[in-house]
């Protein structure tokens, strides 16, 4: 009998969720149905490569290599972001034409457009997406702010669910501003009083925000549909997607989404032991998150964008008391479930990836973008996982010669000794299409000869 | 005492910067010498980033107190505080980019190193720039962008400034998130700066120099 979950050490949990990913299943439950014994195997080839690269414990049959885009695959498919967000079927088609055209090892899947009239039922304000602030042919982007006040750590402290509902999400969607006078659904205990905590779903203001719901429900759900015919036809042309889902680093949370960044390093002055404490309460929230979606899947990797502790955001001081300490907790509670974190480190974090070395080999996968690559081979490199560095500039700029020289460059100083794939460094919205070419082309051909 | 303002300002303790300018105040002390001496603090502070004891948070929180000394001190004011400025400089992140926290730090040490920085904001149009480089006769003007989309709006910015007549007048540095050397030489600007302080140095090169 197969062991309990409970029963299993992390390198077990970690085997079992690589299994489930080794086998996909149909939207019903069922063995999925691959379009050609080929495609088959080149889905565990692939997902064996990977595997083996996050390992680290044999050299896989040659170096991986990931394409991970933001915009591309619509640019390239002639289409605008616009048209993406838009139109869910055009965005499928376009991110499946992609992965088709490239045939990387791993991709990203077809999420990254995500559903523009979604954002607009709910009045979404954390972000300007094209037609709606930005251009039609740009990416969207975060309008930072204060949506959570500097007084309001106690409220997040104690009952992080109750302030999303009441505080947060009212101010990041428009549309859901009748949830700042929701009951608190604890007091609902006995028939005495019980229907007093209902009256304000009968008010106007909560009605309409529940019918936005309902509306932006139906368009999620809409959204998804298209999605999962994407992810049936990928993953049954033999492509994996390298991520389950995602989560982030506690100080993350509160420095992007909740006090932004002006709002968090002011508060590591102002009310550092505040900060410290609504962090440690975000830890296994983070945590469950990232697990929780890995099992669904059955996919063990678990997207984490790092930001705000990038060199020069913060002191190495400020980095190793504010940001890595719940950082580390995140990964280590994920790594335990069985799940590989997939930290994806933007901008430089050479001082960063040294101290953040303190992990278990063979746990996760990084990401690297305009850090030095070969550096980090060495600290961070030595227990995890490396991919990325093929810079945009590079692959908007550069040529396919050059592309080709880099990816040999990145594989002569990485891929000694495994735990390295070849990747573009940024999530990129534009490309030469030859260049994007150029690294899959040259991590097969230098890749394959790196460990024969 | 005076000292005390400035080490104060530049060490970040905020409490006691506040103490002391409401003290200075309240002896009737000319608002103006107040402001000077946390300008001064305000220098050091940039100073200390560019040998990189300070990190963004300090100019972030440094740029905080400072808005609180003003504060107290504006009420007081009975002349404009005219300090006198190295050069004047046309700064803003391009069109369609609307990232702001690169462009805000060089724009802070620009600032603080003396010079006039006429700060456009965000998602600039082309029309804008060129229009303030008119308006202010500028001879240095900062391009920030933190995605692959700005070189491009980069590119056409430095080609209707061109257009304009006014390429000969200006210099033209570019920064932020992916840019290059190689991004520079394709949207045609003189400089490319990898970090705030490369930006002041090549704003006093081309400025002082």
């Amino acid at each position: 009998m197969a062991k309990e979950w409970v029963d299993m050490t992390s390198d077990e949990r970690q085997e079992a969720l690589f299994a489930r990913w080794m086998a996909p299943k149909d939207p019903q439950g069922n063995d999925l149905k691959f379009q050609s014994p080929e495609a088959e195997k080149a889905f565990k080839a692939r997902v064996t490569r990977i595997k083996d690269a996050i390992q680290m414990k044999k050299l896989p049959d040659r170096v991986p290599v990931f394409v991970a885009p933001s915009f591309f695959p619509a640019y390239h498919a002639g289409i605008t972001p616009y048209d993406a967000m838009y139109d869910y079927e055009k965005c499928a088609k376009a991110f499946r034409d992609f992965v088709f055209e490239f045939a990387p090892d791993g991709n990203l899947g077809a999420y990254v457009p995500g559903p523009g009239k979604f954002f607009e039922i709910l009045d979404y304000k954390l972000y300007s997406w094209p037609g709606h602030g930005v251009a039609k042919e740009q990416s969207y982007q975060a309008n930072e702010g204060e949506y959570m006040k500097a007084d309001e750590y106690d409220a997040l402290i104690e009952d992080p669910s109750n302030y999303f509902t009441h505080s947060y999400l009212p101010r990041v969607f428009g549309k859901l501003g009748g949830f700042q006078m929701l009951p608190t659904l604890i007091g609902i205990l006995e028939m005495y009083g019980v229907a007093i905590n209902f009256i304000p779903f009968g008010l106007p203001p909560v009605q309409a925000t529940y019918q936005a719901l309902f509306e932006a429900g139906a368009e999620a759900l809409k959204w998804m549909g298209a999605m999962g015919g994407f992810n049936a036809e990928i993953t049954a042309g033999g492509f994996p997607m390298i991520a389950a889902g995602f989560t982030k680093a506690p100080f993350d949370v509160v420095g992007d989404t909740l006090r932004g960044t002006r709002g968090v390093m002011l508060d590591m002055y102002r009310q550092p032991d505040k900060l410290q404490e609504a962090m440690e309460r975000l830890v296994p929230i983070m945590i469950k998150m990232g697990v929780g979606t890995a099992m669904m899947l059955g996919h063990p990797i678990i997207f984490i964008p790092l930001h705000k502790g990038a060199d020069g955001f913060l002191s190495d001081e400020q980095f190793k008391k504010f940001y890595w300490p719940t950082f580390r907790k995140v990964l280590m509670g994920l790594i335990e479930e069985g799940v590989v974190p997939m930290p994806a480190a933007e901008g430089h974090w050479d001082t960063r990836l040294e101290v953040m070395s303190d992990l278990p080999k063979g746990k996760t996968l990084w990401m690297i973008d305009n850090s030095d690559i070969f550096k980090a081979k060495k600290t961070i490199g030595k227990v995890g996982c490396l991919f990325g560095n093929v810079q945009s500039d590079l692959l908007v700029l550069g040529t396919p010669q050059q592309v080709k020289d880099y990816v040999k460059k990145t594989i002569d100083g990485c891929a000694k000794g495994g735990g390295f794939i070849v990747s573009n460094g940024a999530f990129f919205d534009q490309a030469k299409a030859e260049n994007v070419h150029a690294m899959v082309d040259a991590a097969m051909e230098y890749g394959s000869k790196a460990y024969k | 005492m005076a000292g005390d303002l400035v080490n104060l300002l530049a060490d970040l303790k905020e409490q006691e910067v506040l103490k002391v300018v409401k003290e200075r105040l309240d002896k009737g002390e000319d608002a103006l010498k107040i402001l000077g001496d946390a300008r001064a603090g305000m220098e050091i502070v940039g100073k200390r980033f560019a040998e990189s004891q300070y990190f963004i948070p300090d100019l972030v929180y440094s740029g905080e107190i400072l808005k609180s000394v003003s504060e107290l001190v504006k009420p007081k004011l009975t002349k404009a505080a005219g300090t006198k400025k190295v050069g004047k400089i046309v700064f803003g992140t391009v069109a369609g980019d609307i990232h702001d926290i690169g462009k805000d730090i060089v724009v802070f040490m620009l600032d603080v190193n003396g010079f006039e920085v006429h700060d456009l904001g965000v998602d600039v149009p082309v029309q804008k720039f060129v229009d303030k480089i008119k308006e202010t006769g500028a001879p240095v003007v900062g391009l920030s962008g933190f995605l692959t989309l700005a070189f491009d709006s980069m590119k056409q910015t430095i080609e209707a400034i061109k257009s304009a007549g006014l390429r000969d007048k200006v210099k033209v540095m570019i920064g932020g998130g992916q840019m290059s050397e190689e991004v520079r030489k394709y949207t045609g600007a003189d400089a490319y700066g990898k970090d705030a302080m490369a930006g002041v140095s090549l704003a006093q090169k081309w400025i002082a120099g």
